[in-house]
């Protein structure tokens, strides 16, 4: 082993002998002390008297919320710094009250409500969860039910010309090829939210796979790690089949097929129709202030009246804060202002960023419901703001 | 060492006394430079047991409660199912498939890494011009420098559509009559797994068993050349005299192998599965941490589950290197007997 490192410095220590180490250590104090210098300088000038905020919680809106961040600095100077750390991690650090808001995709279980009393639940963004497929020769997007999408991916139905499939999608020329299945293989909201929506809409797969961020999926199908992982997979492997979020989707042209919701119509995963999804349960939403459990990890259509146009695998990601904000050490009426100036903006100026980054605006129903939750945080019990 | 460690520590206490007695300008004198470094140094070298005995501790103390819970029955266990469809079941962990999958896995990369590594080991120590020598060596260490997520990249876009169109299919139409190449071709696979790992083997093996060839004494290679021996027998000379620092060398290999996440978690298709084809997705000890830990913070047992895996490929990890020590001590105390007599 010593040969290696010895052929390997031999050179280096050739030259360091060369030059006198008094020149060396000045040059180096002189470095370590312009950085120092610098540094001071840049924490004088630069960051005088800004209010930071600090957050953590889900990957999937963390992109969005970064780019509010960076408006809002621009907007207001105020410094917004969130890491996408998974909605687990956002949910622990704001019962441990260590950040000033926290992100989840899944709304908090009631056991983790009551752990963190206090808690208002602000939507922030809408995902859905779009089926995608390798289908060379067919062009036209696939009409898929929940029950027939379920029994694909517990290998159930392992050929594209099943006669299941054939039925919803007479006008493709399906192959007589093998389903090929792909999954999520990291821990991962996106995988909650679909075996959410499968075993509401098929009970084999409820008994048999359930409905968690991580299940045990059949032997013989293939898993990718985060949304690039599955889309690779599905890209790279004809006649597969997988899911991914529809931002990502979105963003990167793959093909999806439509599914059937509980009004019975196929429905094409886009901005508008999950748009229509999440105002269809704005009727139906909780108060802020209470707990969310309810909504689940998706918005279950059957239980809503009026489905119409709604995309069946549809979400809501939130942001979640203290009512009363002086729970949190560190935190001033200035600071308290700031975090609800920001929550305003982001839920109505803010929205119009989404699209842009393939995000779904909330509907107006949602903002509406949110200005009641924001009117409610108060600082030593006194309410931050009063909007009109 | 052993011997000097009291002899230090003495040095010590005699300058203390020399601190408490009289002059301070000997005592600057003899506590400046050299001393100082000493100390420091010694300081520093300590905190590496402080570090590993730290790790260790604190994997064991996490993953007591997965150990307490499924005992035995987690290294034996085939089911993986942290959060079962039943809510009034316990979740049910079992590590074989990624055990299974992390030794077939590093199987395959010892078996076809191997062999490249020996041959660039003998023709950088034996037949190569110098110029060439230098050119890879560099080379080979590059290989090393090379992120593993780099590998992972070029194994998913380059490596895996060459491989599912042209050689599996071959392997298939000439293998298939054995079961490790029977099944569906799948890309992302054990084998594919395997290959990558090969390929990241081999700068550690190759620069190793370049050393061990090196460190061959002059007079062997002049005795047998001086019976008329071709250069395959004297390579085969070489090698057989340096064998247990080869050996060391593939089982570093094997540790690197064994303990390689990132580029494998992105080729095997991740999988949890008893394969028996080598076509089939798999998974690893180290990918399954990887994948699942981030988000894993319920249940208790969950995590701890994961942790057990750490303590399981830390074990391996620990045989694994100290195998490969003691055995290049000993190749390296038999070439040095050589060089005495």
């Amino acid at each position: 082993m010593d040969n290696v490192y010895r052929v390997f410095y031999f050179h280096v220590e050739e030259k360091v002998k060369k030059m006198n180490y008094k020149t060396i250590a000045i040059m180096e104090a002189i470095i370590l002390i312009a950085v120092i210098a610098g540094f001071a300088v840049y924490t004088m000038y630069f960051t005088k008297q800004s209010v930071k905020l600090s957050g953590a919680g889900a990957t999937f809106p963390a992109p969005l919320i970064q780019k509010w961040s960076q408006v809002f600095n621009d907007l207001t100077g105020v410094q917004v710094n969130y890491e996408g750390i998974g909605s687990g991690g956002g949910v622990k650090q704001h019962t441990e009250k260590t950040v000033d808001f926290g992100a989840t995709d899944p709304p908090m279980k009631d056991e983790e409500f009551t752990a963190a009393p206090g808690t208002l639940h602000i939507p922030v963004t809408i995902g859905g969860v779009v089926v995608i497929y390798n289908l060379p020769g067919i062009s036209v997007k696939l009409n898929f039910t929940g029950e027939i999408v379920a029994d694909i991916f517990r290998r159930n139905i392992t050929r594209w010309n099943d006669i299941r499939i054939r039925v919803q999608n007479p006008n493709a020329a399906l192959p007589d090829a093998g389903i090929i299945v792909c999954h999520r293989s990291d821990s991962s909201g996106t995988t909650k939210v679909f075996t959410s929506f499968l075993s509401d809409e098929n009970t084999v797969w409820k008994n048999n796979y359930g409905a968690a961020n991580v299940i045990s999926w059949p032997q013989d199908s293939l898993g990718g790690k985060g949304n690039p992982g599955v889309a690779t997979l599905v890209s790279q492997n004809q006649y597969s089949i997988g899911y991914v979020e529809l931002s990502y989707a979105l963003s990167n042209n793959i093909p999806y097929g439509k599914i059937k919701n509980a009004a019975g119509i196929f429905i094409e995963p886009k901005v508008e129709s999950l748009a229509t999804a999440a105002a269809a349960v704005s009727l139906t939403l909780p108060a802020g202030d209470q707990s969310w459990a309810s909504v689940g990890s998706y918005f279950n259509l059957h239980t809503v009246a009026n489905p119409g146009e709604s995309y069946p695998i549809t979400s809501f990601s939130y942001i979640i804060v203290y009512k009363e904000l002086n729970v949190i050490s560190g935190m001033t009426l200035e600071k308290a202002k700031a975090l609800t100036w920001f929550l305003w903006w982001i839920t109505h100026d803010g929205q119009h960023y989404a699209l842009g980054l393939s995000y779904v605006s909330l509907p107006e129903a949602v903002v509406a419901h949110n200005e009641a939750t924001l009117r409610m945080i108060t600082f030593n019990g006194q309410q931050v703001n009063n909007w009109t | 060492m052993r011997k000097r460690f009291p002899e230090f520590l003495s040095n010590l206490i005699s300058k203390t006394r020399i601190i408490s007695g009289k002059k301070t300008a000997t005592l600057r004198i003899r506590l400046s430079g050299d001393y100082f470094f000493k100390v420091i140094t010694a300081a520093v070298a300590f905190n590496v047991f402080i570090i590993l005995g730290f790790m260790v501790y604190k994997i064991i103390e996490k993953s007591a409660l997965s150990l307490q819970t499924y005992g035995l029955g987690f290294l034996l266990g085939t089911t993986w199912q942290p959060f079962p469809p039943d809510p009034s079941r316990s979740p049910v962990f079992g590590a074989l498939p990624v055990i299974w999958g992390t030794l077939v896995t590093s199987a395959i990369a010892l078996l076809l890494g191997v062999p490249i590594s020996l041959g660039i080991g003998l023709a950088l120590s034996e037949f190569a011009p110098k110029r060439f020598t230098y050119a890879v060596s560099f080379l080979v260490e590059l290989l090393a420098a090379i992120p593993s997520v780099i590998y992972g990249l070029w194994g998913i876009f380059i490596l895996i559509p060459f491989l599912q169109n042209s050689v599996y299919p071959f392997l298939q139409a000439t293998l298939g009559f054995l079961p490790m190449f029977q099944g569906t071709i799948r890309g992302p696979s054990v084998l594919t797994g395997g290959i990558v790992l090969a390929i990241m083997i081999i700068p550690t093996v190759s620069a190793i068993s370049r050393d061990v060839f090196a460190a061959v004494p002059n007079n062997q290679r002049e005795a047998i050349v001086a019976l008329g021996a071709t250069r395959w027998e004297r390579a085969k000379v070489v090698v057989s005299y340096g064998r247990s620092g080869v050996m060391g060398a593939i089982i570093l290999g094997l540790g690197r192998a064994v303990g390689e996440t990132m580029a494998i978690t992105m080729v095997i298709g991740n999988q949890f599965n008893m394969f028996t084809s080598l076509f089939d997705p798999g998974y690893t000890m180290a990918s399954i941490i990887a994948n699942e830990f981030t988000e894993a913070s319920s249940p208790p047992v969950y995590i701890s589950a994961l942790m057990e895996i750490g303590l399981v490929l830390l074990v391996f990890a620990i045989v694994i290197n100290v195998l490969a020590r003691l055995i290049i001590w000993r190749s390296l105390k038999i070439v040095r007997g050589a060089e005495m007599t």
